[in-house]
């Protein structure tokens, strides 16, 4: 094992002086005497290394001895993940609350795997099976999962089923299989292994193009910037324009099997709302907790800032290992800019070449390459399998116009971006409808989507005039246009997060609305006057909020629907032949 | 231990460097002056070399002054005997009464476990409809009042702190006017505070890096007692003031800046202190409030923009009042459900027209017809205006609320307001 001494302490960067070998990113503890103290090798230079540490580096002193692992920052992967909160490093924090209480201890690292559980293990492979890395072995029940057991994914090559454990109750440690390569070397299978956090998991045969769409359940999204299954989306945003409010909604409500939650150097009260909540709160699919499909990876803002970085890929990493089970995950991880923050830190300290607001010049390859870790991947057995990645970006000033969110911009897939004149006038989710986009095909007829859209052009267009000119100096034809495109927004794009109902819309009631909304939009009727108009969509706009609020399966939403339909036709009207066709495109 | 070194290698700034023995990084050391004793922080090891920042700073101090290391990080004394009392930066008392030596506790220490963290859940009474009806003070809060100097904000400060109904008050003054702190002095006397008061005052006129202990030892101090069950409020003014010697001392150590010169990690140094506000689940609690003075005016200025991106809102306090737009408390919403059933319907209610009301303003300053409507609103912003946000009233929530529904029958009819007819029906005055 190679060893080094401390020379010099900058920060939570710490030089070390070695005559061994070491590896880019390997994994060094400092030994202060009293506690051992987690770092990452970020920079080798001769015999001088420099390592950034996951602590406060209070108490290192020059001399203090260093001891390198020759692994790489690694995770655990293995049942009993879900449900779990760790750490950016993956130690538990329950576990840690109970040994040393309140505060977090430095140099204190559990491991994240009970060793002590037993698993119920059941065979799926047979002796003389041929075996890659990633193909399953067994499965063992973790919660409501088929927890898939895996031949590692650092077997290279090609294996033979030696041996394996009948079913039976197994604790992770124990090996249920041996493996044999031509060679005769024989490697034995536990139910856990572990894998380097800054190398994607590579164990599929094919990568596809993400073209199912990601289900939120939140209308602006689904219906007009969709996500897809296996893509990426980013929300940036001003402070408090909703962000994390979002992304909790979506943990909650998203058709997916897993959520990955990373909070990344965010308020450490945002996530405890989030665990005590969880538990209570049933999934209607499955009938379990939500807890029970959920990770937690939580960094806060005044945890260690070195961590803050290995947080979102220990989140990613065992994303990839549920997908790799053919399951759809969905990480969330609130704020990328603050681990952009941590690289900028760091990068200080080596005194690299600072680029745009002394951000490092790899910034943006770095953002590029952790969003590449997501997408829809064909398994060997010809399973699909998927990584979501949506990130918060927290701009300084909010102005868009900064390394982070344009670094964001230049590989996701989607941009839901939150103004704050929206949120402002609480208008909730705070997407901009105008500024959004999002290249991945949803859940209704593009034709259908872009005909309501217009409407919030125009819309946007005459309420800039009327500004100016004021209501008088307005035609009716444009008043009637703004009066569409503000009750579209007032029913459709906006959602109220809190009301039990209107949280989450699935699809099929969301095509239902839809096609409501278009309607109205293409109808053309006379109105008397500007008053008139107003009165008319006032009072559509008040029905369909109390539809909003309606359970779908019930007689009062069937009413309240027809009570909509029926205030329409009352005004004989026609319609627009764009809006016929976009209709029926949805029908 | 306790080696003295008496040769001092380069004065940059308010930072020093030794060579030494064994010293550890964050260690504590005193230098000894012609003009005395100062205490000096390691900041950086760099092979024999130790950086050390100077509290009292850089000036007069010659290359053959003595240093001697303590063998340990900055400490406070923690005791009851604090109460009352008030010290500077350094941790050395203000007020001519002994120095406090028992019991000595290291700062800045590591953070709350998330887990052990619980939902916060009791309101703070402040008396100001403001806060209390609108934008709701929740125990263990972080809150900033965003202003700009001119406005009356150590007033609003001290005013919280004198009626919140806590059992201990922090105050931890950065680069105060010498005149501001006799002013909270006197004031938490007057209100028989401040027996239940320990400041940490650094004024304007004081060494900028006692300014950066500030927040640390009055959080250090604050959470010791928060674990023997007290509630404590923390009050920090002016955290500007914090950030910009954080900034200053960044850039005499050649640092490269982030944005108009502030350190790349303002953010990180704003959390590690805001984060302390915590309510421990079977002990007491720690809120804190503080000002944050924006240059310029401009939310958008480094300082108040990593601080909303810290806390839990802020009170944005304009033109002598805090404005209903701007502000928010992002707890509000769970203390604001058991208060009284009508609280968050008439909040929302009272915003959305007062929002309506300032619309009309503008519609009039622009010239353009007002109508019967708009009459309405007139009125109503004037009574709101009066009635809410004057800061003069003194008044208990559930008197604010009464107000509201009056103000509101005095303009407009029942359904002109939004109100979910239950509501209306119990609380509209003049209908029961
Ligand atoms: N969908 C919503 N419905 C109702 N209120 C909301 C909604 N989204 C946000 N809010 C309000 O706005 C506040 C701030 O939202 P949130 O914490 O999500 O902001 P943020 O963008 O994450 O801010 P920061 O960058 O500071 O973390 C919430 O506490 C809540 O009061
Ligand atoms: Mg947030």
């Amino acid at each position: 094992m190679t060893e080094g001494i401390v020379t010099a302490v900058n920060g939570n960067m710490v030089s070390v002086e070695t005559d061994g070998n070491v590896t880019m990113n390997e994994v060094a503890y400092i030994e202060t005497g009293t506690r051992s103290l987690k770092s990452e090798i970020i920079r080798i230079r001769g015999n001088s290394v420099q390592v950034q540490v996951y602590e406060i580096t209070k108490g290192i002193k020059v001399g203090n001895k260093v001891r390198f692992t020759n692994e790489l920052l690694s995770v655990e992967l293995g049942p009993g993940l879900l449900g779990q909160i760790y750490d950016g490093l993956q130690n538990p924090l329950p576990e840690i609350a109970e040994k040393v209480g309140y505060f977090l201890e430095p140099g204190l690292y559990l491991k994240a795997l009970s060793r002590e559980t037993r698993w119920h293990f059941t065979p799926l492979a047979k002796v003389g099976d041929t075996l890659q890395r990633g193909m399953a072995i067994g499965w063992v029940p973790e919660l409501h999962f088929r927890h898939i057991i895996m031949v590692p994914f650092d077997l290279y090559g090609e294996w033979k089923l030696a041996d394996i454990l009948p079913e039976g109750d197994y604790t992770i440690d124990e090996n249920v299989a041996h493996v044999v390569d031509a060679k005769g070397n024989t490697k034995p299978i536990k139910m856990w292994f572990s894998w380097p956090v800054k190398r994607a998991v590579d164990c599929y045969s094919e990568r596809l193009k993400p073209s199912e769409p990601l289900v939120t359940k939140t209308r602006i999204i689904d219906t007009f910037f969709p996500v897809a299954k296996g893509g990426t989306y980013c929300i940036p945003g001003p402070f408090g324009a909703g962000k994390t409010v979002l992304q909790q909604v979506t943990s909650r409500n998203a058709e997916v099997d897993i959520v990955l939650i990373a909070a990344c150097g965010e308020r450490a009260g945002e996530v405890v709302e989030t665990l005590k909540e969880f538990p209570e709160i049933i999934d209607p699919k499955t009938g379990r907790s939500l807890m029970e499909r959920t990770v937690i990876i939580c960094n806060t803002s005044s945890m260690p800032v070195a961590a803050r970085e290995a947080s979102v890929y220990t989140a990613v990493t065992i994303a990839e290992y549920y997908r790799q089970m053919g399951l759809d995950v969905l990480l969330l991880a609130d704020s990328t800019s603050r681990w952009a923050q941590a690289m900028r830190e760091m990068s200080g300290r080596l005194e690299e070449i600072p680029g745009e607001e002394a951000f490092p010049a790899y910034l943006e390859s770095v953002i590029a390459a952790f969003y590449e870790r997501a997408g829809i991947v064909q398994l060997y057995n010809g399973q699909k399998g998927s990584v979501t990645i949506g990130g918060t970006v927290s701009p300084a000033g909010g102005n868009f116009e900064e390394p982070v969110t344009q670094a964001t911009l230049k590989v996701v897939g989607a941009f839901h971006g939150l103004s704050r004149e929206r949120s402002d006038a609480r208008k909730y989710p705070a997407i901009h409808p105008l500024d959004s986009w999002s290249k991945y095909e949803g859940i209704m007829p593009q034709r259908a989507v872009q005909y309501a859209h217009s409407f919030l052009e125009r819309g946007a267009e005459v309420g800039a005039m009327m500004k100016v000119v004021g209501e008088e100096g307005t035609s009716l034809e444009d008043y009637v246009v703004y009066l569409k495109s503000e009750f579209l927004d007032a029913v459709y794009l906006q959602q109220n997060s809190f009301d039990p109902v209107d949280a989450a819309v699935p699809p099929d009631r969301q095509k239902h609305m839809f096609s409501l909304v278009l309607k109205i939009l293409a109808s053309q009727v006379k109105y008397k006057d500007k008053e008139d108009a107003r009165e008319f969509f006032y009072d559509l706009r008040q029905t369909m909020l109390d539809l909003n609020g309606t359970p779908e399966d019930s007689e009062m939403y069937d009413s309240l629907y027809a009570k909509v339909e029926q205030a329409l036709a009352d005004r004989n009207p026609e319609f627009e032949n764009r809006g016929l066709k976009a209709i029926s495109a949805l029908e | 231990m306790n080696k003295i070194y008496s040769r001092i290698e380069s004065i940059v700034g308010n930072v020093i460097a030794v060579k030494a023995q064994d010293v550890a990084y964050g260690e504590l050391a005193q230098v000894k002056t012609r003009y005395g004793m100062s205490l000096a922080e390691t900041i950086r090891l760099d092979k024999e070399m130790v950086f050390l920042q100077v509290f009292a700073g850089g000036r007069g101090i010659s290359t053959g002054d003595e240093v001697r290391f303590l063998g340990h990080p900055m400490q406070v004394s923690f005791s009851d005997n604090l109460l009352g009392r008030i010290f500077d930066g350094a941790g050395e008392p203000r007020d001519g009464g002994p120095m406090l030596s028992d019991n000595l506790i290291t700062i800045a220490g590591p953070s709350v476990n998330p887990y052990k963290r619980i939902v916060p859940r009791e309101m703070i009474r402040t008396g100001i409809p403001m806060i209390d009806v609108f934008n709701t003070l929740v125990k263990s809060q972080k809150l900033p009042i965003f202003s700009v100097s001119g406005e009356p904000y150590n007033q609003l400060l001290a005013r919280i702190a004198m009626q919140a109904e806590v059992d201990l008050i922090v105050l931890g003054g950065m680069g105060l006017k010498y005149d501001d702190y006799l002013f909270f002095r006197d004031s938490l006397e007057q209100g028989g505070a401040l027996s239940k008061t320990i400041m940490f005052v650094h004024t304007a006129a004081d060494p900028i890096v006692e300014c950066l202990m500030v927040p640390d030892i009055s959080l250090a101090v604050a959470e010791r007692f928060a674990l023997k069950g007290k509630n404590v409020l923390v009050l920090l003014t002016d955290m500007t003031n914090f950030a910009d010697a954080l900034k200053e001392i960044a850039i005499t150590q050649e640092q490269v800046p982030s944005n108009r010169g502030y350190p790349g990690d303002l953010y990180s140094q704003l959390a590690a202190r805001y984060e302390k506000a915590v309510d421990f689940s079977d002990a007491g609690s720690i809120t804190i409030l503080a000002v944050t003075t924006m240059p310029g005016d401009d939310v958008t200025h480094p300082v108040p923009d990593n601080t909303g991106y810290i806390t839990e809102g802020q009170f944005y306090l304009h033109g002598g009042h805090i404005e209903p737009f701007g502000s928010l408390s992002r707890l509000k919403q769970m203390v604001n459900g058991k208060t009284r059933e009508d609280h968050r319907s008439i909040m929302d209610a009272m915003i959305k027209l007062y929002a309506a009301y300032r619309d009309t303003l503008e519609k009039k300053s622009m010239g353009f017809q007002m109508s019967v409507w708009d009459r309405k609103l007139l009125k109503y912003g004037e009574l709101f205006e009066q009635r809410m946000m004057d800061l003069s009233v003194n008044i208990p929530l559930e008197k604010a609320l009464d107000q509201c529904w009056e103000t509101l029958a005095e303009c407009f009819e029942p359904r002109e307001t939004g109100l979910r007819s239950d509501l209306i029906q119990k609380f509209w005055v003049g209908r029961k």
